[in-house]
């Protein structure tokens, strides 16, 4: 985590609906927002925040596919190259049989893949304690954060009290 | 904002609840001492589970000659128990994963509690493969690991070991699925503990802050793994039934199997929700979360599945007769009219004619009856399995060979270990995380709460349609 420490100026806001309405009065006010807290996934934030599509599937797909790979390669090599058995006058190379592993480390593979990617990009973890802004953040307080260091304190109070934010606040983290 | 509600749809959350009263609501039984009756239920659990491992011990220690295993009868309770276990997993990931893809609201308020139910199955199933042998310290053999024998590698055309990847893949992915959704509501959690709690929430919740990026992500990751837990579960009890389905023996040589144990498992796995839940939701006060109408929506699942069930069984009926071929018609003969006769009758009376009530609203929205038919169920389809495999051995193409299987006392009571172990896991659950998630019935509030839609909400559905299309 990092060292320095930064000024946080932030609104609160009791709705999910006042919420997006705030974010695109801050889009048409050009603010720079540092980030928004949700207690659940609002629809409709990544369109108004602009954000990027999640490219987690992308993570996804190679890793189903490393599986995929990692499964039909060993068990062709163990079963055509390294001890070639018989079994039930089937040939060496019975690919129906291996279909099932295949797939099942398909998706082992793919799902832990992915699992591990979220929580790294997040910067999530076991042990990882970010700051917290509001404790009702989690609970029913829908919140909007601007870092004072590169805005107009007076403007993002005029902000607030325009889009309806129930509570303003300011927090060093 | 939300997409408008069809008028005939039931609210899902009752009570006209706010954001913060559904916090409050399912967070309480985290924070509160454990009542009485969780207590007694935890005691008896955990008392069940010593006796069950005492007779794993007694397993391990005399090995598997104090079993009633013999030459004819080799698979008996374990196996029957195993196939049992994995099926009551199955209806979870169904709930989370499947119900997830097609939308359906009703599973938020079920979803967490069954896949902890699936998770805690599969560990019981796990048991029995893990220890059938006696010799549980040799597990390491089904793995493919460089040996010095050669290396000598495991059969990977065996069914048994497609079995093995196929139970390790499902726990692990069900574990992670159900750890994702749960760590926002460690969050919530996190946030109005105090103390110790607050020190082991945090770490549990991993650092959720509720990012917006974080929940683009995370619903992301929700929609992908539901997509790959939706074939990774028909695949589990497809591989199980190829246990059987790819032998040679009469009465398990059917390609009926595959999908016939998938409807079996979800309908048993229906089932234990069913039964989880009505307790559940009465002792921590949830009846404002697991409505009448998801328990309703479950019967549902119940009854389809409960007569797919009943056609597989017909299916095979039909079909040993009509192949002409002597061993297979003496194998179904002997399940209905041969010695183990009880059984398949308390199967076909508890799966395929008792779920039929469920045809009549009246008794769908009933919780005795509901409660009374998902025991029976789980009965009927611990039946199915005995009958499929002791019945099937008992009865095999040696006269002389004929035998009868009764479990010893070591046999019953490991897997009424099993049910102690799967009951103390649930009740540690319920005490730590919160049973109903938090968040996702947060995000659904406003298109499922009672002050939204149906007839209790404020201004009726109807006017304010008429009021729109005015405009």
């Amino acid at each position: 985590m990092s060292q320095h420490t930064k000024e946080v100026f932030f609104g609160l806001y009791n709705d999910e609906e006042d919420l997006i309405h705030a974010i695109e009065e801050a889009n048409a006010q050009h603010l720079d927002i540092m980030d928004v807290y949700t207690p659940f996934p609002v629809h409709g934030l990544d369109k108004v925040m602009h954000l990027e599509e999640s490219r987690l599937h992308i993570a996804g797909f190679v890793f189903g596919s490393l599986g995929f790979l990692t499964a039909f390669g060993f068990m062709t090599w163990v079963s055509v190259r390294d001890w070639p058995t018989i079994f039930g006058g089937k040939p060496y190379w019975s690919v129906p049989a291996f279909i099932p592993i295949t797939f099942e480390l398909t998706v082992l593979f793919a799902a832990i893949g992915m699992v591990v990617s979220f929580y790294t990009v997040c910067g999530l973890g076991p042990g990882v304690s970010n700051p917290v802004l509001d404790e009702r953040i989690t609970d029913d307080k829908f919140c909007i954060a601007f870092e004072t260091s590169n805005a107009d304190l007076d403007a993002l109070k005029a902000f607030f009290a325009k889009t309806g934010a129930g509570e303003v606040h300011t927090k060093t983290i | 904002m939300h997409a408008p509600v069809a008028p005939v749809r039931e609210p899902l959350i009752e009570g006209h609840k706010s954001y913060h009263n559904i916090t409050e609501d399912l967070c309480a039984p985290t924070e509160k001492a454990p009542s009485l009756s969780w207590i007694i239920a935890f005691v008896i659990s955990v008392a069940t589970m010593t006796f069950g491992l005492f007779a794993l011990a007694w397993t391990i220690w005399f090995g598997i000659g104090s079993w009633n295993l013999n030459r004819t009868i080799g698979w008996g309770y374990d196996i029957t128990n195993f196939v049992w276990w994995i099926g009551i997993g199955h209806a979870g990931t169904l709930i989370s994963a499947i119900l997830l893809l097609f939308r359906q609201k009703w599973r938020t308020g079920v979803n967490r509690a069954a896949e902890a139910m699936t998770i805690f199955a599969v560990v019981c199933a796990g048991m029995f493969p893990a220890t059938h042998t006696g010799r549980p310290w040799f597990d390491f053999f089904m793995f493919p690991y460089p040996n010095t024998r050669g290396p000598l590698w495991v059969n990977f055309n065996s069914p048994l070991l497609w079995d093995l990847f196929a139970i390790s893949t499902y726990f692990t992915v069900s574990l992670l699925f159900w750890y994702t959704g749960l760590v926002p509501d460690f969050a919530t959690v996190r946030d109005r503990a105090v103390g110790f709690r607050k020190k082991l929430y945090n770490i549990l919740s991993f650092g959720w802050t509720g990012s917006a990026k974080h929940w683009q992500r995370w619903e992301a990751l929700s929609l992908v793994l539901a997509g790959l837990a939706t074939p990774l579960v028909l695949s589990v009890h497809t591989i199980v039934s190829f246990d059987f389905a790819t032998s040679v023996i009469p009465g398990w040589h059917t390609t009926i199997f595959p999908p016939y144990f998938v409807a079996g498992a979800i309908f048993s796995g229906f089932a234990m929700v069913q039964t989880l839940m009505i307790i559940t939701r009465k002792i921590l006060n949830l009846q404002e979360y697991i409505t009448i109408n998801h328990i309703e929506s479950m019967n549902k699942v119940i009854l389809l599945t409960g007569t797919i069930v009943g056609v597989a069984y017909l299916t095979e009926l039909f079909i040993a007769w009509y192949s002409g071929y002597l061993y297979e018609q003496f194998a179904f003969f002997n399940r209905a009219m041969g010695i183990y006769w009880w059984s398949y009758f308390g199967m076909m009376a508890c799966n395929v004619l008792s779920p039929q009530i469920f045809w009549v609203k009246k008794y769908r929205r009933s919780i005795y009856i509901t409660f009374l038919m998902s025991i029976f169920v789980n009965i009927g389809m611990w039946f199915e399995r005995f009958v499929i495999i002791a019945t099937t051995l008992a009865r095999d193409y040696l006269p002389s060979s004929w035998s009868y299987y009764t479990p010893t006392w070591v046999e019953i009571g490991i897997y009424i270990g099993t049910l102690g172990i799967f009951f103390t896991l649930y009740l540690l659950f319920t005490r730590l995380a919160p049973v109903v998630a938090v968040a996702e019935v947060k995000h659904i509030l406003k298109s499922a709460g009672d002050q939204y839609i149906g007839e209790r909400a404020k201004g009726s559905q109807g006017s304010e349609s008429i009021h729109e299309s005015a405009h």
